[in-house]
């Protein structure tokens, strides 16, 4: 294939790296996703016997003293420590080995909804709770949203743009849609994007109890037994890398990053439209230079809140004639909010590249909301696909949506 | 305490009719218990702020999921009906 679509420069994936629930790297979050494994149990913090939902996709297994040092640590909070490590397997496995004037314009664009929320949750309960005058001096670049953005160009020495984009759910979906308009329009060759989120704790949880839309037992994406949203924690990073580089470099290539198209509802701002879903979706498609029929797999933006359910199934029916197979891996690793979009990245590689479309877990019965979706419950799939959807929706009425094409 | 059931009760159906009027922007006189929270025009956001409001008055938990409303067994579709169930949940969690 030409290296130029219609004039532009096209986007390859070559690194991916993760820390979920489901596993603290690719290989085994993949694995994890093709088995349905769902790694939504009881949370472990302070505080949590005073929450009515005490459930989550959480990693439990992370021992930040001995991956960073005392000083780091007194940087880095928990997101930006889960940024670090993804980021820095993305890396690893890209190869990438920048030149001087490469680094002047490579960057980062990562999405995050909360930012440093566990140090806001620690700094607020030592002030108001425990009377304390003071709080730790770094308690800014902790928690500033822009915090993991800014380490990961220091790391690995990026001195072009960095930014970060919150738009909650939809974070890091708008993240890696500017990452690859930056990229195809020459701005930079390389872009490190993607999502971190860690809010499982007593002041972020205790913040969404109020709008009674979590469920105390599960997440059910597409099922009648639905009865809300899961929350999980993590961050997903890939490299976006101009194609022609990665290939003369012969890099491997996991996906090509086709299109990407953002909308708003401008109506509700917790209510979805499945019109500004259906434009997202249509935009990403023509912006990938692809028909409908091209896509064989869409992975769903599957939250298990009425809400979303049902809109997200009027908004794809309006798309597409014939729906392809649509799942929610929402339901194994929870919802990342900011990283989202990111995490399920790795559920459309799997889809690209092994052939392999993970199912959304947790289902028991049809739910005539979804419209008869094939919504490939419970078991992962094989399928040769070519190319496929990515959806985030988040409130604010912000949509996302990204197109990917097998490598 | 006894006795008190009948007087609390008022005092309570009142606290609650303020609650939803001052969620309807309307005046607490102009509410009959046969009306409905979707004809005062109030949505799923104001439904959130009505039960935060109740928990807070009245020191009670409700059992209230957005996903599926009718899974509490709490009817809390007019005025009447969220004044009685706010009743229930009160004397059933204070003992």
């Amino acid at each position: 294939m030409g290296s130029e679509r219609g004039g532009a420069r096209r986007v390859a994936i070559t690194g991916a790296g993760t820390v979920n629930a489901l596993a603290l790297d690719v290989a085994g979050t993949m694995a994890a996703l093709a088995e349905g494994r769902v790694a939504i149990g009881p949370l472990h913090f302070d505080e949590v016997e005073r929450l009515s939902v005490r459930i989550g996709g959480q990693i439990h297994i992370w021992d930040a003293e001995a991956r960073f040092s005392r000083q780091e640590l007194s940087l880095y909070d928990r997101v930006v420590q889960f940024a670090i490590e993804a980021a820095q397997q993305a890396v690893t496995q890209a190869g990438l080995d920048l030149s001087e004037a490469e680094a002047m314009r490579a960057g980062v664009v990562l999405g995050t909804g909360g930012g440093g929320y566990n140090t806001v949750d620690d700094s607020y309960r030592a002030l108001h709770a425990q009377g304390r005058n003071r709080v730790h001096p770094f308690t800014i670049p902790r928690l500033m949203h822009n915090a993991a953005a800014a380490h990961l160009s220091m790391r690995h020495g990026l001195k072009g743009p960095s930014f970060t984009v919150s738009t909650a759910c939809a974070s890091s979906n708008h993240a890696m849609g500017l990452a690859l308009q930056m990229v195809r329009s020459g701005a930079s060759d390389v872009v490190l994007t993607g999502g971190a989120e860690a809010t499982l704790c007593f002041g972020g949880l205790k913040a969404w109890e109020g709008l009674r839309v979590m469920s105390p037992d599960g997440c059910r994406p597409f099922c009648a037994s639905r009865n809300g949203m899961v929350q999980g924690e993590g961050a997903t990073v890939f490299v976006f890398e101009d194609w022609d580089r990665a290939t003369a470099r012969g890099a491997e290539i996991l996906a090509e990053v086709a299109g990407a198209a953002m909308s708003s509802d401008a109506g509700d701002i917790v209510l979805p439209d499945p019109d500004g879903a259906a434009r997202a979706m249509r935009g990403a498609l023509a912006d990938g230079g692809l028909n409908a029929d091209d896509i064989g797999y869409i992975n769903a933006h599957g939250t298990a809140t009425a809400a979303n359910d049902r809109s997200e199934a009027q908004a794809i029916r309006s798309v597409f004639d014939t729906p392809p197979p649509v799942s929610s891996t929402k339901s194994m690793h929870g919802h990342l909010l900011g990283a989202a979009g990111a995490v399920e990245l790795l559920a459309v590689i799997s889809a690209l590249r092994d052939g392999v479309i993970p199912p959304t877990a947790g289902w028991r019965e049809a739910d005539p909301a979804v419209l008869g979706l094939d919504v490939v419950p419970n078991e992962s799939r094989r399928a040769l696909v070519d190319a496929a959807l990515s959806n985030a929706f988040a409130f604010g009425g912000m949509n996302a949506c990204l197109a990917l094409r097998r490598a | 305490m006894d006795g008190s059931f009948l007087t609390l009760d008022d005092g309570l159906q009142r606290k609650v009719v303020e609650i939803l009027a001052l969620q309807a922007m309307r005046e607490p006189s102009g509410l009959t218990p046969e009306m409905t929270l979707e004809g005062l025009g109030i949505d799923s956001l104001g439904m959130a702020e009505v039960i935060f409001a109740v928990e807070e008055a009245f020191d009670v938990q409700v059992p209230f999921n957005a996903n599926d409303p009718q899974a509490a067994a709490l009817d809390l579709s007019s005025v009447g009906s969220v004044c009685t169930a706010v009743a229930r949940l009160v004397r059933d969690q204070r003992g």
